[in-house]
C-alpha cells in the first residue's frame, strides 16, 4: 500500500445504535482502489456479513455475485464457494460474535471505478474464536462502484451492534 | 491532503537480538500496521516468533490459522500466554532469505478486546517454505501501547532484519 497522502480516509462510521445495514454511498471515482476496515459485532453472534455493490445510488440485488473462501477453523482447512448469488459473503467461519472487538475484516476493492471490467474484492476476515477466512468476491458488472452496502446476515436480518466501526479509504496510484 | 498513513517507528537491526519492541505507541491513530522482514540465527530452516501486547504474559491470546507448506494445508489454533508460532527463516534455510510478515490491528486504542490479522510467509527455494493466514485476538481491553516480537526459540533476530510500525487515521 502506498504511504502518505495517497491513502485517504473517505468516510467512517461508528454505530451509535444497532442497525442492520451500513452503506457507503456517493463514493468518488477519483481513487484507484478502495480499502474498507470493519470491526463489527452482530446481534445473535456467529452471523455472517454480506455485501453488495451499486452504481448511481442503486444497489444491485440481482444474482450477479460469487464468492470463493479459503478457511481455517483451528482444526481443519478447506475451501467453499458459491456462484450466481445476490450478495458476496464476507466470512464463512470468521463470522463476528456479539462482542465488540472480537472480529475484524479488511476488504480491498481493486480498480473499482472502471467501466470495462467486472469488479473483484479481496477480503481477510478474522474471528480468533471461530476461524480465519480469506475470500474473493466478484460482482459481474462493468458499472463503476459508487455504493457499498454491508448487511448483518442475509438482507440484514440481524443487526450490527452499537460501537461497530466501518471505515472506507481510497488509494491513489499517483 | 492529510497524511493518514504514517510511519511511527522503523527498526533495522545492526546486531542480533532476541526481541524487538515498539514501546510507547501513541493512541492518536485509528489502526496499526506492522511490516516485518526477519531471519533467525537459530539452527533450523524455520524459527518462530511470538507477540505480546503491553507485556501481558497472561493466557490472553487466541489464535486461528490456515497453514500451507507447499504440499498440504492445515489449520491450527489455541489459547496461550502470547500470540505464537509465527514462522520465519532460520539459519539453515537458503542464505539471504528472510520471512515476511504483515499485521493489521484495527481500533488498537479502544477499550474493547483487540482482533487482528496476520499474513506471513517463509520461502526458501531449495529449502522448505510455508504460508500462514492468521486471526488473532488479545482479550486485553487496555489500549495497546507496546508490541514486542520475541524469538520463540534460543535464536536471535539477525542483522538487517527490519520492523516497521505504521499508524493509520480514519480522519
Amino acid at each position: 500500500m502506498a504511504a502518505g497522502s495517497t491513502y485517504t480516509p473517505i468516510a467512517t462510521t461508528t454505530l451509535g445504535s444497532n442497525t442492520n445495514t451500513v452503506t457507503f454511498s456517493s463514493i468518488a471515482n477519483t481513487y484507484t482502489d478502495l480499502v474498507v476496515v470493519v470491526s463489527a459485532a452482530i446481534s445473535g453472534g456467529a452471523t455472517d456479513i454480506q455485501y453488495r455493490f451499486g452504481n448511481g445510488g442503486t444497489i444491485d440485488t440481482a444474482s450477479n455475485y460469487s464468492t470463493t473462501v479459503l478457511y481455517g477453523t483451528g482444526t481443519a482447512a478447506g475451501s467453499y464457494r458459491q456462484s450466481s448469488q445476490t450478495y458476496i459473503l464476507a466470512d464463512y467461519y470468521a463470522v463476528p460474535s456479539s462482542t465488540l472487538g472480537n472480529s475484524a475484516a479488511i476488504f480491498q476493492i481493486m480498480n473499482y471505478s472502471n467501466t470495462t471490467t467486472f469488479k473483484t474484492a479481496l477480503n481477510r476476515s478474522n474471528q480468533a474464536g471461530g476461524g480465519v477466512d480469506a475470500t474473493v468476491g466478484l460482482w459481474r458488472s462493468t458499472a463503476a462502484i459508487d455504493t457499498i452496502r454491508f448487511y448483518a446476515n442475509t438482507n440484514g436480518t440481524q443487526n450490527f451492534l452499537t460501537g461497530s466501526t466501518f471505515t472506507l479509504y481510497g488509494i491513489t496510484a499517483a | 491532503m492529510a497524511n493518514t498513513y504514517t510511519l511511527i517507528e522503523a527498526k533495522t537491526l545492526s546486531s542480533a537480538v532476541t526481541n524487538v519492541e515498539f514501546a510507547s505507541i501513541p493512541s492518536t491513530y485509528t489502526d496499526l500496521l506492522i511490516k516485518i522482514s526477519a531471519r533467525s540465527d537459530y539452527a533450523a530452516v524455520a524459527d518462530n516468533l511470538y507477540i505480546r501486547f503491553n507485556n501481558d504474559s497472561g493466557s490472553n491470546y487466541v489464535r486461528k490459522e490456515i497453514y500451507g507448506s507447499g504440499t498440504s494445508a492445515a489449520s491450527y489454533g489455541g489459547t496461550a500466554t502470547a500470540f505464537e508460532y509465527v514462522y520465519f527463516n532460520g539459519s539453515t534455510s537458503t542464505a539471504n532469505t528472510f520471512g515476511n510478515f504483515e499485521m493489521y490491528i484495527p481500533n488498537y486504542a479502544s477499550s474493547n478486546q483487540k482482533s487482528f490479522s496476520i499474513d506471513n510467509a517463509r520461502e526458501g527455494n531449495a529449502t522448505s517454505g510455508d504460508l500462514q493466514l492468521e486471526a488473532g485476538l488479545w482479550t486485553g481491553t487496555a489500549a495497546i501501547s507496546s508490541i514486542k516480537f520475541i524469538d520463540q526459540t534460543t535464536g536471535n533476530f539477525v542483522v538487517n532484519s527490519t520492523f516497521y510500525l505504521y499508524g493509520i487515521k480514519n480522519s
